[in-house]
């Protein structure tokens, strides 16, 4: 059967089988991770393209909000993708993999349920690596500006004025 | 001599800390032709320059150098580097506090009497009560516009102190109002009032809430007998053979170290600082740290009973919209022990942003019983909870000579353990609280812990006897004449009150008293 070369010198089904193994959220090519929807992609310079998308799996775990987008948690962990972090963070991921794989999974990513998933990360939720990606995430998700329309928080109202004239008092069911 | 004062002019009154206590003392001497340098440990901000974006703005304001912390309190486990969310700038935590000013009950000065023995308190009464202090509370009140005081009308209700007000209503509660707030309810002392615009803890950018930066430090200022140098971290206070204070060392914006002579030493460092800084400038003569022959120096630290109450409802609150505090129950802090505790409690409006929410509503909380919390923030309300403490001996300010800060000097350690009257005073107040939210309908209710303290109390306390404390009925330590105490560490006991107010009015109370030794020539 005739190969289709992609652009990254990777073939469609090689493509496609490493998509798979990285759950299917997420494209995974050499130096890149996108969204199944092209919604997004991210430029890898130091972590593994697998390795990127259990930490953004991992992160939704953590703080799951289904209404908030896998961008906003791409965000919240591109921080650790630098030369300085790195060891520190695909040794993470692989002891990671490797408690996955205790559980019988191939991978942490191929763990279908989140609740199988949430049960891994509780059994390690004292770990360094644990809590440094969980404490990373308070600020790195949570205060992010385009995050918090998602909540309905406003923000910052000083420069409008305050909401002396825009509804401090507006509420209408009590 | 105007200033700025020579570092050899020893006819002046050094004081230390520009915030409630330090600030409004500045002032006040100044007011009075008293010569003063204020030495201040961070920068200066004015409304111009706050930011409403929680995490920004701690970042700014918030003191972040090195302290250490130990004992059973949760504050420890979460916020281990972090004991109090309080600020380094000039004005100090008046730039943060939300505004609350109410009045001591006259009972709680007078702790030990109206509470009795508490086994593993160390209570005691103030030498000073309610009678004497009428008068300065009332100058205090006007100098911060208190509304619902001096005639000052109350600020309007924002949707979260509505659904507040109508549980409370519901579980019949009398005392429920918006609070007496130093935010301006109307043009007040060439300030404008309230607009509504949130983030009260930030720094108010319209400059509606009293703060020390931006009116007594520049009135100070403004009579030519204040200087303020800030980014001055203060080290050491130094005294002569005859165990009277000289002077204080302190380090500039430049990391120097340089030496301001003192007629007069005033510490208003807030409560961890300032038993720090009398405790670091231990000498041959006084080993145990300066007004410390009590042993009481870092001791009875207090910090209220806190917790915070969030419920989430099936349609919108919009919290964050509006004053953060201006809302009050006070029908549980009176002293009643058929509740199964001593002493009693406020309930109080509270909000916080998305970002500090995530942080705080269950610090170290993940997975979807958390975040599913967090989905509901549109929906939700908050208050929180203000319950006088047992002084406990043992929670204290030491130092830790294992961990320095960036000066060399050992940094403080804050020890706290709750006391058992604190844990069911809490406990009481959750179930107070949810019971508020739950007649109103909220769906789910959250008993949220404490925050890194903001009432940071207690740790050079006012005695009548010497042996008891530190210092005497007019915050002058008991065995330094010329060394006083301005800030809320002189407190004997905290009340169940918010302490900013009680604080003002002995600031005021005080330089009244050290002009008059000056001129009487006893100081």
């Amino acid at each position: 059967m005739k190969t289709e070369n992609s652009p990254r010198g990777l073939t469609r089904r090689q493509l496609l089988a490493r998509a798979t193994a990285a759950g299917a959220a997420f494209v995974t090519g050499s130096g890149f991770l996108a969204a199944r929807d092209g919604a997004w992609a991210t430029e890898l310079s130091a972590l593994k393209p697998d390795s990127f998308a259990t930490l953004v799996q991992m992160a939704r775990d953590i703080y799951p909000h289904d209404h908030v987008g896998d961008e906003y948690y791409v965000i919240a962990v591109k921080g650790y993708d630098t030369p300085d972090l790195a060891e520190d963070i695909e040794a993470g991921i692989e002891a990671l993999n490797g408690a996955a794989q205790g559980r019988g999974h191939a991978s942490y990513l191929a763990i279908g349920w989140e609740r199988d998933r949430a049960d891994l990360l509780r059994s390690m939720e004292d770990s360094p690596f644990f809590q440094r990606i969980r404490g990373g995430l308070v600020t790195g998700l949570y205060n992010q500006k385009a995050v918090w329309p998602l909540f309905g928080y406003e923000g910052a109202s000083y420069e409008l004025g305050g909401y002396i004239d825009r509804g401090f008092n507006d509420i209408n069911w009590l | 001599m105007a200033a700025p004062f020579d570092l050899n002019d020893d006819t002046v009154v050094v004081v230390i800390g520009t915030g409630a206590g330090g600030g409004v003392l500045a002032n006040e001497l100044a007011q009075k032709g008293v010569s003063v340098v204020a030495l201040e440990a961070g920068g200066r901000y004015l409304p111009e320059d706050y930011v409403n974006d929680e995490w920004e703005s701690f970042g700014q304001l918030a003191w972040v150098d090195p302290r250490t912390t130990s004992g059973d309190w949760r504050v420890a486990k979460d916020f281990s580097g972090l004991p109090a969310w309080i600020v380094k700038a000039v004005g100090g935590t008046t730039v943060h506090w939300a505004g609350a000013s109410i009045r001591f009950q006259p009972h709680e000065w007078k702790a030990k009497t109206s509470y009795g023995n508490v086994q593993g308190a160390n209570l005691l009464d103030w030498p000073i009560d309610a009678e004497e202090m009428d008068p300065w509370y009332t100058l205090a009140e006007t100098k911060l516009g208190v509304t619902r005081t001096g005639g000052r009308a109350g600020l309007p209700g924002n949707n979260n102190y509505l659904v507040f007000e109508k549980g409370a209503k519901a579980l019949g509660y009398k005392e429920v109002h918006t609070g007496r707030m130093a935010i301006n309810s109307g043009d007040y002392d060439e300030r404008i009032s309230c607009q509504q615009t949130g983030f009260c803890f930030q720094g108010c950018k319209w400059g509606a809430k009293w703060s020390a930066a931006y009116t007594d430090i520049p009135r100070g200022e403004a009579t030519g007998n204040l200087e303020v140098r800030d980014h001055a971290h203060v080290a050491r206070i130094l005294h002569d053979d005859t165990g009277k204070v000289t002077g204080v060392e302190y380090f500039d914006k430049d990391g120097n170290l340089q030496l301001q002579k003192a007629r007069v030493v005033c510490v208003a460092g807030n409560s961890f600082e300032s038993p720090r800084l009398l405790l670091n400038s231990a000498s041959s003569m006084f080993p145990d740290g300066l007004a410390n022959s009590s042993g009481q120096v870092g001791r009875n630290y207090m910090r209220h009973t806190t917790g915070s109450v969030y419920a989430i409802f099936d349609k919108p609150v919009k919290m964050w919209r509006g004053t953060t505090m201006a809302g009050i129950i006070q029908d549980e802090a009176r002293h009643d022990p058929s509740r199964g505790f001593v002493g009693g409690y406020e309930l109080e409006t509270l909000s916080l942003g998305l970002p500090f929410m995530a942080a705080f509503l269950d610090p170290g909380g993940w997975g979807r019983e958390f975040t599913s919390a967090l989905d509901g923030y549109e929906n939700m309300a908050g208050m929180w909870i203000v319950g006088e403490d047992m002084p406990q001996e043992t929670n204290r300010v030491t130092l830790n000579h294992d961990v320095k800060d960036k000066f060399g000097l050992p940094v403080a350690n804050v020890h706290f353990d709750d006391h058992p009257n604190d844990v069911a005073m809490r406990n009481h107040a959750y179930k107070q609280g949810i019971a508020i939210y739950e007649a109103v309908g909220a769906t789910r209710t959250f008993p949220t812990p404490p925050y890194p303290s903001t009432h940071n109390l207690g740790t050079n306390r006012m005695s009548e006897n010497p042996r008891d404390g530190v210092v005497n009925r007019w915050g002058q330590t008991h065995d330094i004449a010329n060394l006083f105490v301005s800030d809320g560490s002189q407190f004997t006991t905290g009340a169940s009150e918010n302490p900013t107010l009680t604080i003002v009015a002995l600031a005021i109370r005080q330089a009244d008293h050290i002009a008059r030794e000056m001129s009487t020539g006893n100081l």
